[in-house]
């Protein structure tokens, strides 16, 4: 184990901020940031500089001071992963929580890979905790044990004499903190094996006690996000894309835009024409300024309307088997069974998290260094490589705090971060060079969530028993065509596509679920909860058709067919919070979905009013099982958020296309979900030691089948397309 | 051209055309970075910013307009309402991804500062131009309560 002196400047910083992150963002000694950021992080610094902070392993380093800090191997978007795995290091570490600072890991897949990926650096699919819950308590265990060997020398006691608590290692009236045998200690065997503490004897882990370690920052406007980097001769770049997906440019005429006062230079680039400012206002104003042809030829030019139709007529056409099971047809054949079917239709959606995309680049030599709050640096790095002509060796990335991805920022091609090497490449002066997206951009330049078709055909028995089920998606995959085609699409079906109608949760003895992926040359991603966006939908209502046809109350159907114990015990725990069964007031309703993804359980109730037009969702109760619980609180905001994410894009939010160009631009045409919209939500967390399962994605999917629900139950008229304000609701 | 404009207390001055936008000003120029660019079009709440007291949305602002008015930013906030707001949005944990949150507290500290006791409604009409993607709204609307009743204490 060796010890990493750090070079001056690199003392700790306030939770969650990378010292070097700050010292950059001010431009290295700019005068920059200081004015009006915190003084006193400069006067910290310069004071620090003489000091050694001692690296204990690859994530936990302790500074003479005594402050711990975590070296966060997840991108945090705001789900709370940063909070999470310094609460698992703080734990077996018997730290103070007060003492743990976090940083963020560099693109090491050697050591900071995701197991869940095969190795691979990444973040997505709700897997931080359940990846990294037992790395980081063995980092906490292995460091406390290691400080334990270095104190016992340091005090001359023997080890199992000493205690260790908040932060102090104790021998009888022996006492050092960890800042004094942090340097000691690094240098101490590391255990391969070191014990972990049983889940009885959690002080931190569970307990809802501990703040977030991001409040501070981030209400006093100090967490810097790759939006706020700003480096000594930056330009700021902004780019004209094509209007249609696929066109190239053909014709660029820049004389005008050279002409705006702060641009520097004009490029073109595969993915569009580029002005570099040395201002962000000049950049746009210089991109306004161009005059671009574009070249249409291979450029998708269907609209939402042409895709309809033909997708319309697939689910009429047989699709490829993605499950089957019994016999579909001879049940809908037999006597007595009444068959319900519906087609459904979801709309592309953009994730547009609160801040656009953007990345920072600086090319030197065969060098490429990177700012970017990157969630999967395992395609980053490689792509970034490749784009600037040199080795992934080469690629430096800085990690940040991201505004939200909603799985925008793992992006399978990497795409910003190709356009800003490409222009840093082909302005070519060596100088960092900032992309921005203006919101427009953003939400013009795809990677949506795909538009998706189902047709679902079921029936239930005189009896009530539902006893066949099929089931046809037809949309576009996430997965063809990217690196993780080889992984996830097997035999012609992306798994993702169809992902909660297969393998779905309730008993129903004749199944055939079938998919056609369709080919359209809009980019498309995986948009938070990915395959569960639609088929929950999907399944969740069609149930309560069910329901009706077989004469029967929504909740006692689902507890009657629900396979696993786990998803009847949110369904049942929620019902019993919501007061299920109790009746509501006139002119109100009650609406509810129970859905499995990402190995997390989570149901939900929502109590809506109708009004003279249209209606409000008034109240959401629900109820999850993520497994071992590392912090309640993150887990109920993340539930929350999840709802009112869910809620905003089921009731108002779509992308349509006319001719193959984006209709929508900005937050007045894409409606995001706002505060007088919001309901109550409550969030009942169902105790368990099962292994940690995700959190940040299975709050969505079923709160848009839950509110349709309640409204089936308000207008005896299932809804069947999103969003809900496609369709007239109330008189 | 030269401008001078007081931002925080101080007066700065900064070299713009009179069109360009405070936020661009305040975010390039003076490396007040805690004001966020969301939408650029008055639609999201993330660049709110106080002049002479009242939320404001930066990224429609022209520096040329903004003359001698007194232009405060999340980093310059420090009246008790100010503190009420930020003390109660760290109790509650509301913050996720927190981009949008600096314009949050811009608009709920105005809102505070004009109206001490604030109902539902009177936050769902303060707040409906601040949009938060994560969704934070439910805590977003507790912690402004709880900071009401911080102020009256
Ligand atoms: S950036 Fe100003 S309101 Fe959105
Ligand atoms: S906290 Fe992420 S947008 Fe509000």
């Amino acid at each position: 184990m060796n010890v990493f002196f750090k070079a001056p400047g690199l003392a700790s910083p306030p939770a969650g901020v990378s010292r070097r992150t700050i010292l950059r963002a001010m431009g290295g000694v700019g005068i920059g940031l200081v004015i009006g950021a915190d003084l006193s992080l400069s006067g910290g610094a310069a004071q620090a500089a003489e000091t050694a902070t001692a690296d204990i392993n690859p994530f936990v380093r302790i500074a003479p001071d005594g402050t711990v800090t975590v070296i966060i191997k997840h991108l945090d978007l705001g789900q709370g992963t940063t909070t999470g795995l310094t609460t698992l290091v703080a734990e077996e570490m018997d730290a103070d929580w007060a003492q743990m600072r976090t940083d963020f890991a560099p693109n090491d897949a050697s050591r900071y890979g995701n197991k869940i990926f095969g190795g691979a650096q990444g973040t997505g699919g709700s897997t931080a905790i359940a990846a990294s819950f037992d790395v980081y308590r063995k980092a906490g265990a292995s460091a406390r044990a290691m400080l334990v060997a270095a104190a016992a020398k340091a005090m001359n006691v023997p080890a199992r004499t000493i205690t260790v608590a908040g932060g102090k290692l104790t021998s009888g009236s022996k006492t050092l903190t960890f800042g004094e045998v942090a340097e000691a200690a690094a240098k101490e065997p590391m255990p391969q094996d070191p014990p972990l503490k049983a889940s009885r004897d959690f002080a931190l882990v569970g307990k809802d006690k501990l703040p977030r370690t991001d409040n501070v920052l981030k209400t006093t406007g100090k967490a810097i996000y790759t939006q706020d980097i700003k480096l000594p001769g930056m330009l700021v770049a902004v780019v004209a894309h094509p209007p249609r997906f696929g066109a190239r440019v053909a014709k660029v005429d820049d004389a005008a835009a050279k002409a705006v006062k702060g641009v520097e230079g004009v490029v073109t680039v595969p993915q569009g024409v580029a002005v570099l400012a040395r201002s962000t206002y000049a950049a746009m104003k210089g991109r306004d300024a161009l005059n671009v042809e574009w070249d249409e030829a291979a450029a998708e030019k269907r609209g939402t309307d042409a895709l309809r139709a033909e997708y319309k007529a697939a689910l009429g056409k047989k699709g490829t088997t993605a499950e089957t099971e019994g016999q579909v047809e001879a049940a809908f054949a037999q006597q007595g069974v009444k068959i319900v079917e519906a087609d459904f239709e979801f709309p592309f959606l953009a994730h547009a998290p609160m801040e656009p995309m953007n990345c920072v680049v600086q090319i030197t030599g065969d060098k490429v260094e990177i700012w970017n709050a990157s969630q999967f640096p395992a395609i980053d790095t490689p792509t970034a490589a490749a784009v600037a002509g040199t080795t992934p060796d080469k690629v430096k990335i800085n990690g940040l705090w991201a505004g939200g991805s909603f799985g925008r920022r793992a992006s399978s091609t990497a795409d910003y971060v190709a356009e800003a090497v490409a222009i840093a490449k082909a302005h070519g002066k060596g100088v960092p060079v900032k992309l921005v997206w203006t919101r427009e951009d953003d939400m013009k330049a795809g990677s949506y969530r795909p538009m998706y078709m189902h047709r679902v055909k079921a029936a239930v028995d005189a009896s009530g028993k539902p006893v066949a089920w099929k089931h046809h998606v037809v949309g576009q995959s996430l997965i063809t065509g990217t690196a993780f085609e080889g992984a996830m699409v097997k035999d012609g079906v992306d798994a993702t596509s169809v992902e909660g109608a297969a393998e779905m949760g309730y008993a129903i003895p004749n199944r055939l679920v079938e998919l056609t992926s369709t080919k359209v040359g809009v980019p498309v991603l995986w948009w938070r909860s990915v395959g569960h966006t639609h088929t929950a939908y999907a399944v969740e209502t069609m149930i309560d058709q069910l329901a009706k046809a077989a004469g029967r109350d929504p909740v006692a159907f689902r507890m009657e067919l629900i396979k696993d114990p786990r998803l009847k015990a949110v369904l049942a725990l929620a019902a019993e919070k919501a007061d299920w069964g109790k009746p509501l007031e006139k002119g109100r309703f009650r609406g509810v979905a129970a859905h499995k993804s990402f190995n997390t359980y989570v149901a939900e109730i929502a109590e809506i009013t109708m009004l003279d037009k249209g209606y409000k969702v008034d109240r959401v109760v629900a109820a999850v099982d993520c497994g071992v619980v590392v912090n309640p609180d993150v887990v109920r905001a993340q539930v929350e958020g999840g709802v009112g994410f869910g809620l905003g894009h089921a009731m108002q939010a779509a992308i349509t296309l006319t001719d193959g160009a984006v209709d929508q631009a900005n937050f007045d045409t894409f409606e995001p979900l706002r505060m007088s919209q919001m309901p109550n939500v409550e969030v009942h967390i169902v105790p368990s030691t099962e292994a940690p399962t995700g959190i940040g994605e299975p709050g969505v999917p079923p709160i848009a089948p839950a509110v349709a629900n309640a409204l089936f139950a308000a207008t005896g008229k299932p809804m069947l397309n999103l969003p809900f304000n496609r369709q007239t609701i109330g008189s | 051209m030269p401008i001078t404009l007081s931002i925080n207390g101080q007066a700065r001055t900064v070299e713009a055309e009179p069109d360009t936008p405070l936020l661009w000003v305040l975010r390039d120029e003076l490396d007040l970075v805690g004001t966020k660019f969301g939408c650029g079009q008055a639609l999201c709440g993330a660049c709110t910013v106080h002049v002479d007291g009242m939320a404001v949305r930066s990224c429609q602002t022209a520096v040329g307009d903004i003359g001698e008015s007194k232009v405060v930013t999340i980093e310059g906030i420090g009246s008790r309402e100010a503190k009420a707001v930020q003390a109660a949005w760290q109790d509650l944990n509301v913050v996720q991804c927190g981009y949008c949150q600096s314009g949050q507290i811009m608009s709920a500290v105005a809102l505070l500062t004009d109206n001490k006791k604030p109902t539902d409604s009177d936050i769902d009409s303060a707040m409906d131009g601040n949009v938060c993607r994560c969704a934070t709204y439910h805590r977003i609307r507790a912690a402004i309560h709880d900071a009401a009743r911080r102020l009256e204490a």
